[in-house]
């Protein structure tokens, strides 16, 4: 085992991650720990862009953009947070510009605006073009330019390191933060990371899903490790269905299609969302248009041989102006479709693709480690974290936005701690827990394989916990994870060796996935109301009276060593806007 | 050879075929083998499946102590460069379909790198070049308030080499690379010429004077084989030549 000594270790290189290091590693000693090489992360695969009110081709304010963000997240985001989100997004923008951001350019030469699901001028009149973009690549330009950025700063990565335990240590009765524990891929080592502060920025957990538009990597590191030590996770039952997957593969095609005009039909070729949003139609936020998709094929108006997707048309788009603006989620129709976007509707399905709720946190990034404390020294930002500005539903580039926002605050906020806070001693054998952990899976002879096991859950949660859920089906999936949590225990690996044993580590992953399909599912299960992207048949309205409020999941064990999740509730930070139905 | 039993068609395309193919696998495992050795595994799959999911099923259901690196599976991050019947490729982007499938489809480690296990190989040369080209905006003076502008032409100029996810493709299909380590190799040249052509940037200068040293971009031979391998339809060699011209025009 090795030990290092850091005064702020990050932990992830997608877009939050290394944006907190471009701010912490410019005032202290910084490392940031990743599993993927930072350009790999899958804040690259973003296409439509992130938006901000800059006003460069139509009237436009922060305001408007607030609005559209808590009236898109079903009135479950904490305004004070969206407030800061939509303020902060002008300068994120231009400050990403002036790293050397490629945006699309308007004719003028400022940075060119589209349109995008929910967002709209004077509250909710008409859609406004507030997103910026470069084509269908700005997740792609982020994260190139972030990481441009941490090459001139000299930002010391360690590349292929997995985080796989979070250490504390009290300190006059008080929980501090100590450090990190790590498993270096190449070599099969562990590594003990002492840090006053650390930023979680690990991104999402799509792979509880079968049918997801995120990478096999997704698999919610940060939101479980942060679990089993006692943490929170805030309205996890909340998980965003992309109206546009491909069928059956789960990749996406961004909203930006429907921005650039592209529309829904089913197959008797009716635009059918102006039924369901006369307003904004095929531009509605995204759960109502999931849901509106899920309930065509229900209706037996499904397209295709089996009835069971909708199509997405851009047929009466220009080829040259696909080539300009959506060039590369053509091409993904192209290649795994096989099907001609010039002159042939998309097939397309909802797919799994954001987490909205994960560690509670404040807005400047500092962990909740209940309705009430923060945890010193703790940080976390990105798809990991639930500021909230999501709430029930996130808007489409709003995430984006949010790890720029946040991974900037959070990076800042770490180094502000740094300076004023001592070093706490780390725990005694600091690496015994992750060694165990991974020692028991290693020597197993025998067992369970970890893809059935994970086959059978994303199976599960896809089939019961998806844009339609009840009370039966939740309790299906329920006791599936509970039977799959037992066959976990005896979970085995072919590879016992030592270097790039990615084997090993999908195990590991694994039962991350299934701590959080567990407080997915729980989570889904006492909410009894639909609300932005968590929809229950059996209770299909809103209800502010008993559900105004955040979940809050623990992990508890009981007496026997069993564990289960404890929920308590947190209430929603209200301040310029009650209520009110949602109309588009 | 292992035999896999056919588990389920993936559910939009009912009418996918599904047939038999044989994966020819360059196995590597530092820890047992002295050298690398050939394995084959002939497996049921489906008409849109990719080279990565036949890896997956491998690794998944036959043995699980098959590594290669991968992430997103849709052609984005840059994970999966390998040499797919003796091309690079990336094996998330090739559909088995479109290879002949009469004779086994082999797969290897990218070429130029050190292997280290199967179809990982070391990377840090490759990112250690892509590094000294400084790339990164170079601006002087204080930053402007708002944007600097930029023309929808000048944004367009430097377009192509903006896509690159450094998949490494490029680089490690260069024959001159393969020879001679010391070589940028053509992704460093792309990365560069992302910023030369790039109006808002002021540090062209001492970039091309990394790029004109012995190791720099008069190595390149012009072969095309990283234009033929570059996933993302990169002109290749066209921004290396580009960045030649730029040279000699500097010179001259
Ligand atoms: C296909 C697609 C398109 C999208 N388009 C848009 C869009 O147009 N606009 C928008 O606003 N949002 C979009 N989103 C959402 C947005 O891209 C993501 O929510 C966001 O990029 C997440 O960034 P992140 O930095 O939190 O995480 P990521 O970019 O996923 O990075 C996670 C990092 O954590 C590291 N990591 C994870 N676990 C560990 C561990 N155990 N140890 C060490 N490191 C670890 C990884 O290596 C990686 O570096 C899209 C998402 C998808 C999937
Ligand atoms: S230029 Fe093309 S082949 Fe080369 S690294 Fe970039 S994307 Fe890969
Ligand atoms: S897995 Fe990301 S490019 Fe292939």
């Amino acid at each position: 085992m090795q030990t290092h000594q850091y005064d702020v270790v990050i932990v992830g290189a997608g877009g939050a991650g290394m944006r907190a290091a471009l701010e912490s590693g410019k005032r202290v000693r910084t490392a940031v720990l990743t599993k993927l090489y930072p350009t790999r992360s899958h804040t690259g695969a973003a296409q439509g862009g992130m938006c901000a009110a800059l006003s460069n081709v139509e009237d436009d304010n922060w305001e408007w953009h607030t609005f559209d963000t808590v009236k898109g997240g079903d009135f479950l985001v904490d305004q004070d947070a969206a407030e800061v989100m939509a303020k902060e997004a002008i300068d994120a923008v231009l400050d990403l510009e002036k790293m050397g951001l490629p945006f699309n350019r308007t004719p003028d030469g400022m940075i060119d605006q589209r349109r995008f699901g929910g967002h709209t001028r004077k509250h909710g009149e008409a859609a406004v073009r507030r997103s910026c973009y470069a084509a269908d690549r700005t997740g792609h330009m982020i994260l190139q330019t972030l990481y441009q950025q941490c090459i001139k700063h000299e930002v010391s990565f360690f590349n292929e390191y997995y985080v796989l335990d979070l250490l504390f240590n009290e300190v006059d009765g008080v929980r501090r933060t100590a450090g990190v524990v790590a498993y270096d891929l190449a070599t099969g080592e562990t590594h003990v990371f002492r840090a006053k502060a650390v930023v979680f920025a690990t991104g999402g957990a799509g792979k509880v899903y079968k049918t997801t538009s995120n990478a096999h990597t997704l698999t919610g590191d940060g939101m479980a490790i942060a679990y089993r030590r006692g943490l929170p996770l805030e309205d996890l039952e909340f998980f965003q269905f992309h109206p546009t997957g491909l069928a059956g593969l789960g990749i996406l095609l961004s909203e930006a299609a429907r921005g650039e005009g592209a529309v829904l039909r089913n197959a008797a070729g009716e635009r059918f969302m102006e039924t369901y949003a006369p307003t904004l139609k095929d531009l509605a936020p995204r759960d109502v248009v999931a849901r509106a998709m899920a309930n065509e094929v229900r209706q037996g108006r499904g397209a295709g041989p089996n009835r069971d997707y909708v199509l997405l048309d851009l047929t009466h788009l220009e080829p040259a102006h696909i080539d300009a603006k959506l060039p590369d989620i053509t091409e993904f129709a192209r290649t795994y479709l096989g099907v001609e976007p010039y002159t042939e509707p998309v097939p397309v399905f909802p797919t799994a693709h954001y987490a909205m709720g994960g560690m509670p946190t404040t807005v400047d990034a500092e962990v909740l480690a209940d309705n009430d404390h923060v945890l010193p020294g703790l940080y976390a930002a990105g798809e990991v974290a639930c500021v909230s500005v999501h709430g029930a539903n996130r808007l489409g580039t709003n995430s984006l936005l949010d790890i720029n926002v946040f991974g900037r605050r959070a990076g800042i906020a770490a180094a502000k701690f740094v300076e004023r806070a001592p070093w706490v001693e780390l725990p005694e054998s600091p690496e015994a827990d992750t060694v165990a952990l991974l020692e028991g899976i290693r020597e197993r002879e025998s067992g369970e394989r970890v893809a059935a096991l994970r086959r059978a859950l994303q199976e599960t949660m896809d089939a019961n916990a998806q844009v339609f859920r009840s009370e039966a089906t939740l309790k299906q999936a329920l006791a599936d994870i509970h039977a799959l949590r037992e066959r976990y225990a005896n979970v085995s690996v072919q590879d016992k060796g030592r270097r790039f044993n990615t084997d090993l580590l999908e195990a590991v992953e694994l039962g991350f996935l299934l701590e959080l399909a567990e407080v997915i599912v729980t989570g889904a299960l006492e909410r009894k109301e639909s609300r932005g992207g968590h929809f229950r048949e059996d209770y299909q309205n809103r209800d502010d009276v008993n559900y105004m409020r955040h979940t809050m999941a623990y992990r508890t064990e009981s007496s026997d060593g069993d564990a289960t999740v404890r929920l308590d509730f947190k209430p929603v930070v209200v301040t310029r806007y009650q209520p009110m139905e949602r109309k588009f | 050879m292992a035999t896999a039993t056919v588990e389920q068609a993936p559910a939009a395309a009912d009418a996918v075929p599904s047939f038999q193919v044989t994966m020819r696998l360059r196995r590597f495992n530092p820890e047992q083998d002295t050298e690398a050795r050939w394995e084959d595994h002939t497996l049921t799959m489906y008409g849109t499946d990719r080279v990565l999911d036949a890896l997956h099923k491998i690794k998944w259901e036959i043995d699980g102590s098959l590594t290669f690196r991968r992430s997103c599976a849709h052609g984005i991050c840059g994970s999966d460069a390998m040499r797919i019947n003796g091309r690079n490729r990336l094996a998330c982007k090739t559909l088995l379909k479109d290879l002949p499938l009469d004779k086994p489809v082999t797969v290897e480690p990218i070429k130029g790198l050190a292997v280290l296990k199967d179809f990982v190989v070391d990377m840090e040369p490759f990112f250690e070049a892509y590094r000294s080209i400084m790339p990164f905006l170079v601006t002087s003076g204080n930053d402007p308030s708002r944007e600097r502008r930029q023309s929808p032409e000048d944004r367009a100029r430097y377009d192509d080499t903006t896509k690159c996810i450094m998949c490494a493709a490029c680089t490690s299909s260069c024959p001159v690379y393969w020879t001679d380590g010391q070589y940028f190799g053509p992704q460093a040249i792309v990365g560069a010429h992302r910023f030369i052509f790039d109006s808002r940037d002021e540090g062209a200068e001492q970039r091309l004077e990394i790029l004109n040293d012995r190791d720099g971009v008069w190595r390149c031979r012009t072969t095309f084989n990283c234009t033929d391998a570059c996933p993302r339809g990169i002109e290749v060699t066209k921004a290396i030549q580009e960045v030649k011209r730029a040279l000699l025009f500097r010179r001259g």
